[in-house]
């Protein structure tokens, strides 16, 4: 345990602990900007620097190491000079459009200058004018913003190992740049967001597509629908300046209602639904000897990184589509019919955690209703936003209900927001088909939690079933090789592309840490227990649309509307 | 008057660099033949008496380096040799390496016998094909003979980056990653190539060693500086007579070397300044000329010692237009990983120019030493910490040649 002191303060902190460490133990603020907590140190932007006594060189403080002894300082006016001097140099590149920016008020450059008391920059500004990179459906890249703080690249290269993104050129030419062409759309991408949450500043955001929803909603011949998906309430709090969790479901309906929404309604439903699907879908292929281990549809990114790095392996994806699109194709066909509303005036509209939604909603392939299934689908940050432009209160809101016939659902569909959710969903469900007994504990606690790859066993009345679940797709890669090494003892796996599942999904509010994705799996479990029914198969409404509708699960008219295919991707990515 | 004394370029001229049997008549591979009969920590001992410190720039203690890696526990342990030889203005290493290329693997060898290590790297800057060429023909002669055991040494070509002849870019650039710096700690001879112990020296560090070994440490360590023993190779370009190379005791002083063994300026002109220690060297006024080339002599006047490049300026040489040039060398060469060096050295370059364009202002001097104090403590690695001191000890020597053109 060295001691150490800084700015006075004396500390003993753990071996190998980094300064910025030892400053946090002792409540000292240091300013980063490369720094992430989840990620390795890249000591690169060196806004960190400190003085250490003894040596000319100021010193990173997230990269260098605590020792015996150490005498540093964190606000000399050595340290002062060069962090102000440091910031300057970066803002003298950056383009100075905060009011137009996506991360304005949530941007760790705007707070650095702000602190930093950056004022007029003695450093010419000269902004690169490379110009944004709109080549993709879900994601933009502005590198006029970019500070080359390499976080991106760390998300998208060992999180998620799709490795979209690469450093080129050097020194003042070096920038980010998209792996395997001049564009986005070239590379690699799979569209899940997590670049996103690692920017410190706006080079990397959501297409954002609130003006096409404001057309729909002013338009009085549209009926505009939408569907949330599970793992938006609780995150969509922390956009209005509530706490996780805290923000009530009928509120949220009541504000949807108040923006202009006319039908508001629950992709929790499909989630209910998809585990009547997948659930029939694995119990078919255990019986008759198909595809295993067959591997969960809900996460788009996940899909699109199967497509293109495991294209081998496509016959063991489920074929249901995701809970976002299996409602888009019942809205505009089932729902349509009940409320007698024609398909062709409802404008269909999905508030997601995910980017990569934005991507699946526009495949060609996603038209089973006759018209696009999903016309738009906008991200828990756009809500936000859009909640923070009407001025809602949502302390004063009057609560307000669901429109019928595809609202109504269980704790099962609820935990879909989290890694693991989909699993125990499906397990609560295909246990009591399978064994026509009544589960004693819908807990199956073992697939919850944050590590990366989970796994259980369950024993279905003597046949031994064994999943796995894997979240952020470098976890996902793992499973998936030992797969094509045919190693693979599962028979069911459940994959999520973003860490901590939906909750953590690239289109959450900006999620700088892990922490953060803990507190919100935390809410998804309590909202399950709060549910009186919490097994898919118990939804009444799901029944009812079997009843009237479907018929049974993997019927004719699921195979029409609630299955798909998949495709794989150019070899190149391989 | 001041005398060149070779040790280092001891067979320059005298044998053929292609022929081993040559470097063998005048006692070649005797040192690593004691070295293999000494114990690894006498051997080390031995370094550390001589007090050799490195050439590269850095003057690093030899024999402490070498012990570090050969304290650490490891499978596999390298020794690399770096000859990037990147500061303009200097081909020192290109002298030894196209002249005695076996020396430089005799050292090597018993280093990489100090430390335990059985394969070796020369990573060779990429503009030398013919010292590439050289070095393969003899690592072919001397496996040939078997003289270097069971060290292996491979010759890896540079891809002409300045950044790559820091030793942790260099040993990104053999693992065949972009060369950038590595964060330290961890230092090389902890964890260096491909995370193992490794010993990177310089070219005419390594050809100290079987010296070193042949005449004993004290007769060693009683050469030139007391801090900085031995010898150092010189090479002088500029407004002198002699542009050419020399090798002198550390206590020779600049004077000597430009008006001794330099034969004076050119056309009769005044010295200006010299920089000494490549392009990221600080100007030396004439009033310092007595200053010894040992590192810590040229350290105590706020310059260095580096790669021992004499750049000789006379009195019609405006230091506004040269720092601007060797900015732009900077700004080219910066990697671009860390802000203070990829932004700073851009934005020296340009204040320098607006400057030499009649548009700087006196505001802009104060940002200039400013932005060279920041870059200078701050930077990732070597490369933009020293890139603002040619600059720096030109405002604080010769401010007339900026004011001169401000608006
Ligand atoms: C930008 C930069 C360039 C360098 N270039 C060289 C070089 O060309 N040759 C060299 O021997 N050392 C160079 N060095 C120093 C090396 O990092 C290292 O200190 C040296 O190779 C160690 O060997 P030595 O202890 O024998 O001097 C450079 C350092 C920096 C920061
Ligand atoms: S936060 Fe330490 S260098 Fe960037």
């Amino acid at each position: 345990m060295p001691n150490i002191t800084i700015d006075g303060i004396k500390v003993a902190v753990p071996e190998g602990s980094t300064i910025l460490q030892a400053a946090q133990e002792a409540g000292v603020n240091i300013p980063t900007l490369c720094h992430h907590p989840d990620q390795s140190v890249k000591a690169n932007c060196r806004i960190c620097v400190c003085e250490v006594a003894g040596s000319n060189l100021l010193q990173a403080a997230c990269s260098q190491p605590a020792t015996e002894g150490m005498n540093v300082k964190t606000r000399s006016p050595k340290v002062l000079e060069a962090r102000k001097t440091i910031l300057e140099l970066i803002l003298a590149n950056h383009p100075q459009d905060c009011l137009n920016c996506l991360r304005n008020e949530n941007c760790e450059l705007q707070s650095l200058a702000a602190e930093y008391c950056i004022r007029d920059n003695p450093f010419e500004l000269k902004v690169r004018g490379l110009g944004k990179d709109l080549s993709t459906p879900a994601l933009f890249r502005d590198p006029d913003k970019c500070v080359l703080c390499r976080r991106c690249i760390e998300a998208c290269s060992v999180i998620q190992t799709v490795n979209a993104l690469g450093i080129e050129y050097r020194g003042q030419k070096a920038m980010v740049v998209p792996t395997l062409g001049k564009n986005l759309i070239d590379s690699p991408c799979i569209m899940c967001g997590q670049c996103i949450h690692a920017c410190p500043v706006g080079a990397i955001g959501e297409i954002e597509e609130i003006d096409e929803l404001l057309a729909a909603i002013a338009d009085p011949e549209t009926v505009v629908v939408t569907q949330i998906a599970p793992a938006v309430r609780l995150a969509l709090g922390e956009e209005v300046g509530m706490p996780t969790g805290d923000l009530p479901m009928d509120v949220l309906v009541a504000g949807l209602r108040q923006i202009g929404f006319d039908h508001v309604l629950h992709t929790n439903f499909t989630a209910d639904l998809t585990i009547m699907e997948e659930g029939h879908e694995l119990l078919k292929r255990l019986k008759e000897g198909g595809k295993l281990p067959m591997f969960t549809s809900c996460s788009p990114g996940w899909t699109s990184f199967c497509e293109t790095f495991f294209p081998d392996l496509l016959d063991n994806l489920s074929t249901c589509k995701s809970p976002q699109q299996m409602f888009g194709a019942l809205v505009k066909t089932y729902w349509a019919d009940k409320m007698n509303i024609p398909a062709s005036k409802i404008f269909s509209v999905s508030i997601m955690p995910c980017t990569a939604k934005k991507y699946e909603a526009s495949r060609p392939e996603m038209q089973s209703s006759g018209f696009r299934d999903v016309d738009l689908v906008l991200t828990t940050r756009e809500i936000g936003r859009l909640f923070r432009m009407s001025g809602l209160d949502f302390e004063k809101l009057a609560p307000a209900d669901f429109s019928p016939w595809m609202s109504k659902y269980t704790g099962a569909g609820v935990i879909f927001g989290a890694s693991g959710g989909v699993m125990e969903a499906a397990l609560r469900t295909v246990y009591e088909v399978v064994t026509g007994e009544t589960l004693a504990d819908v807990n199956f606690t073992a697939v919850r939690g944050f590590e990366g790859i989970k796994e259980a066993t369950v024993n279905l009345k003597g046949t031994e079933v064994k999943v796995a679940i894997a979240h952020g797709l470098g976890n996902a890669r793992k499973v998936m090789e030992q797969v094509r090494a045919g190693e693979s003892p599962y028979h069911f796996i459940e994959i999520m592309a973003c860490p901590g599942g939906c909750i953590g999904g690239g289109g959450q509010p900006i999620t700088k840490t892990n922490k953060k994705r803990l507190e919100r799996i935390q809410a998804v479990y309590e909202e399950d227990q709060a549910c009186a029914v919490r097994k898919s198969h118990l939804n009444t409404e799901v029944q009812e649309l079997y009843k009237d509708f479907l018929h049974e699960p993997l019927g004719h008219k699921s195979h029409e509307l609630l299955h798909t295919h998949y495709q794989a991707k150019d070899k190149k990515f391989l | 008057m001041a005398e060149e004394m070779r040790l280092v370029l001891r067979n320059l001229g005298k044998i053929d660099p292609l022929k081993i049997d040559d470097y063998l008549a005048a006692g070649g591979f005797n040192s690593l033949k004691k070295a293999l009969g000494m114990n690894k920590s006498d051997l080390i001992q031995e370094i550390k008496d001589s007090k050799l410190r490195g050439r590269g720039g850095a003057g690093f203690n030899c024999g402490s380096k070498w012990n570090f890696a050969a304290q650490a526990q490891a499978d596999q342990k390298y020794v690399i040799c770096n000859a990037d030889e990147g500061e303009p203005g200097t081909y020192k290493d290109r002298l030894i390496l196209e002249n005695d290329p076996h020396a430089l693997l005799e050292g090597m060898a018993i280093c990489a016998h100090a430390i335990g290590a059985s394969q070796g790297f020369i990573y060779c800057r990429g503009e030398y094909p013919a010292a590439a060429e050289i070095l393969k023909e003899a690592i072919a002669q001397a496996k040939d003979k078997g003289v270097l055991g069971d060290f292996d040494v491979e010759v890896r070509l540079g891809a002409g980056a300045y950044v790559c002849g820091e030793e942790t870019a260099l040993i990104e650039s053999i693992e065949g990653k972009p060369g950038e710096p590595r964060i330290k700690p961890p230092f090389p001879p902890v964890s260096g190539l491909w995370g193992k112990p490794t010993i990177v020296n310089n070219v005419e560090t390594f050809v100290n060693i079987p010296l070193i070994l042949e005449k004993g440490a004290a007769w060693y360590a009683a050469i030139g500086s007391p801090s900085y023993p031995g010898t150092k190779v010189l090479t002088l370009s500029g407004d002198v007579v002699h542009k050419t190379f020399f090798e002198v005791p550390t206590t020779t002083t600049v004077r000597e070397v430009i008006y001794g063994l330099g034969g004076g300026l050119t056309a009769g002109k005044q010295l200006k300044a010299v920089q000494i220690g490549g392009t990221s060297g600080a100007f030396i006024p004439a009033d310092q000329l007595d200053t010894a080339i040992g590192f810590d002599e040229l350290s105590a006047i706020g310059a260095v010692l580096g790669s021992g490049a004499v750049f000789v300026l006379n009195e019609s040489r405006d230091l506004a237009d040269v720092t601007a040039r060797i900015a732009k060398f900077f700004a080219h060469e910066s990697c671009g990983k860390c802000t203070p060096c990829r932004e700073g050295t851009a934005r020296m370059s340009d204040i320098l120019d607006k400057i030499n364009n009649g548009q700087g202002k006196a505001a802009d001097l104060a940002l200039l030493s400013r932005l060279g104090r920041v870059m200078s403590c701050s930077s990732f690695c070597g490369l933009g910490q020293a890139a603002p001191s040619p600059l720096m000890s030109a405002l604080k020597h010769f401010p007339a040649d900026y004011e001169a053109r401000l608006n």
